[in-house]
């Protein structure tokens, strides 16, 4: 695949390479210092860094924001954006606002309920959904216009990707709804956090047969654990996630001062078992407020020193 | 239907207690069937409002009335020559009839007994569930019958999202996933293929982003 956009992720991705990103969540104030710091612990080994959108529908400092600082520091953000708080006016707003500073890669996403947050007496919009957000950044990409039909001046060039769970239900259209994203015209996938590695496989089979893996990037979600209590707390609370037990075994079989190692361990076995799936483009590295794991995770993987593309 | 449910008594108290001849007006129709505001519920919270005035010492006239309807002229007209013995009147119509009430009544004022909550229907006596929000624009042909703006709390027309648990919506288990629903059905249809057509972007003008709105029908109203 050729590079439609100057997005260093897609020229990296259409390269060959296996691609690394991660994630910073902005902070709940204003001091931007809080994302600087994380962006430096992790820059140097991945190749973008999403910036999440007011991720379990917490109010936090608005991802553009975050993503303009990224840029100023020469870095490469993803910037994240739910359907939940804006209508199609701010959202193709916003896109305009990104692609003024030359922001070249959108995640498109529907947004955790707002009941999860600190603002559950609110009204959530979703004038548009996922893949209608997906659309709309390509119409507005590749046509140059509005939704409104009226032409851009200076169209945002933006490498546009989702989110895909694999282990979510019903399972069975797990891949025909990814299926459905691609034909929407996404061009990479970040996947939730993976832990059932057979399940993700079988959904990795189910991709590659209908030829899926050769229209979009998937790169494959990967936190690690801090311990027990996070193991159980993602398995039993946070909606769509598979943790399967043996997790929560393996955790559980060492020292509590040895949890965290433990967890890491247990995230890195399974990057390198998953980068020889056929079809698994690169790994999106969320370490949940541990940024500076992510390097450590990065060099045990192989997958450092990151390819240089420019 | 639409579906009402009984605002707290406190609640009504505190809207009514200036007032002297009150009417409590109850209506045959929707709110009847899911037991909030007919002839019944009239009844009860007429006793109930005496009661508390008796308490408080307070001479207060409370009346009770059930019209056939409260969102049709002709039977509000019912009332009209009794409404100058009240001071104020608690509906316990949906807040449509509450509001038609007013329009006509211009110097009365008109207190909602009931908190109007939803279009649905009876799973049976005491559960209601809501199952249309009037969009103005029915896409139930493409969903196999069920309505994901209505019955997706996050209203996605491509769904589900990635918070589908075991057939359960991630706000809260005891809710379907709309489209845990939706697949399922276009299986038992054998349409499952229609679920890979996209749901283009939603013209929400005919619903309420357009304002209020009106159905007109002049061949009718000739």
């Amino acid at each position: 695949m050729k590079a439609k956009t100057p997005s260093k992720l897609e020229k990296i991705l259409a390269a060959g390479h296996m691609a690394v990103t991660s994630e910073c969540g902005p902070p709940r104030g204003s001091d931007m210092e809080v994302i600087v710091e994380k962006a430096n612990l992790i820059k140097d080994h991945v190749d973008a860094i999403n910036i999440t959108d007011n991720q379990t529908s917490v109010t936090r400092m608005s991802s553009l924001a975050a993503c303009i600082q990224l840029k100023l520091m020469g870095l490469e953000p993803v910037l994240q954006m739910v359907t939940r708080d804006r209508n199609r006016i701010a959202l193709q707003s916003d896109i305009l606002g990104a692609a003024a500073f030359d922001i070249y890669n959108i995640l498109c996403l529907s947004g955790d309920h707002q009941s999860f947050g600190d603002c559950p007496t609110g009204q959530n919009v979703h004038d548009i959904d996922s893949m209608q957000l997906i659309q709309t950044v390509r119409h507005m990409r590749d046509d140059g216009k509005f939704l409104g039909g009226d032409d851009i001046k200076r169209p945002p060039q933006m490498y546009v990707g989702a989110a895909a769970n694999p282990f979510a239900d019903p399972f069975d259209i797990r891949v025909p709804r990814l299926a459905k994203k691609v034909a929407a015209g996404v061009e990479f996938i970040q996947t939730q956090c993976i832990y059932n590695l057979d399940k993700f496989e079988e959904w990795m089979k189910g991709v590659r047969e209908r030829g899926l893996h050769e229209k979009v990037y998937i790169l494959a979600g990967m936190t690690p654990m801090k311990s027990v209590g996070m193991a159980k707390y993602m398995q039993k609370r946070v909606p769509g996630m598979d943790v399967p037990d043996e997790i929560i075994k393996r955790l559980q079989g060492v020292e509590k001062g040895q949890q965290a190692a433990e967890g890491i361990k247990i995230c890195i076995e399974a990057m390198q078992r998953l980068k020889e799936v056929e079809g698994v483009a690169g790994f999106h590295v969320m370490a949940i407020e541990w940024e500076e794991k992510v390097p450590e995770i990065v060099e045990a993987a192989g997958l450092h020193p990151r390819p240089n593309v420019d | 239907m639409i579906v009402a449910d009984k605002k707290p008594i406190e609640e009504i108290i505190e809207e009514i207690k200036d007032h002297e001849k009150i009417l409590i007006l109850g209506c045959n129709e929707c709110v009847t069937v899911c037991e909030a505001g007919g002839k019944k519920e009239v009844g009860v919270l007429a006793s109930a409002l005496r009661m508390y005035f008796l308490n408080e010492g307070k001479e207060v006239k409370i009346d009770e009335v059930t019209l056939e309807r409260q969102c049709d002229h002709e039977y509000l007209e019912e009332i009209r020559d009794s409404m100058d013995q009240y001071d104020a009147v608690v509906s316990i119509a949906c807040g449509v009839g509450v509001q038609f009430m007013a329009e006509k009544y211009h110097d009365t004022p008109i207190y909602p007994g009931v908190n109007t909550c939803f279009m649905g229907v009876t799973e049976k006596r005491g559960l209601w569930t809501e199952r249309c929000q009037a969009c103005g624009e029915c896409i139930l042909a493409t969903t196999g019958g069920i309505c994901p703006i209505t019955r997706c709390a996050k209203r996605v027309l491509n769904g589900p999202c990635g918070g589908s648990v075991r057939g359960s919506c991630e706000i809260n288990k005891e809710i379907d996933c709309a489209w845990q629903l939706i697949v399922d059905r276009l299986k038992s249809l054998n349409r499952l293929d229609d679920y890979e057509t996209l749901c283009p972007l939603k013209d929400w003008s005919t619903d309420r982003a357009g304002g209020p709105r009106k159905v007109v029908r002049e061949d009718l109203q000739q």
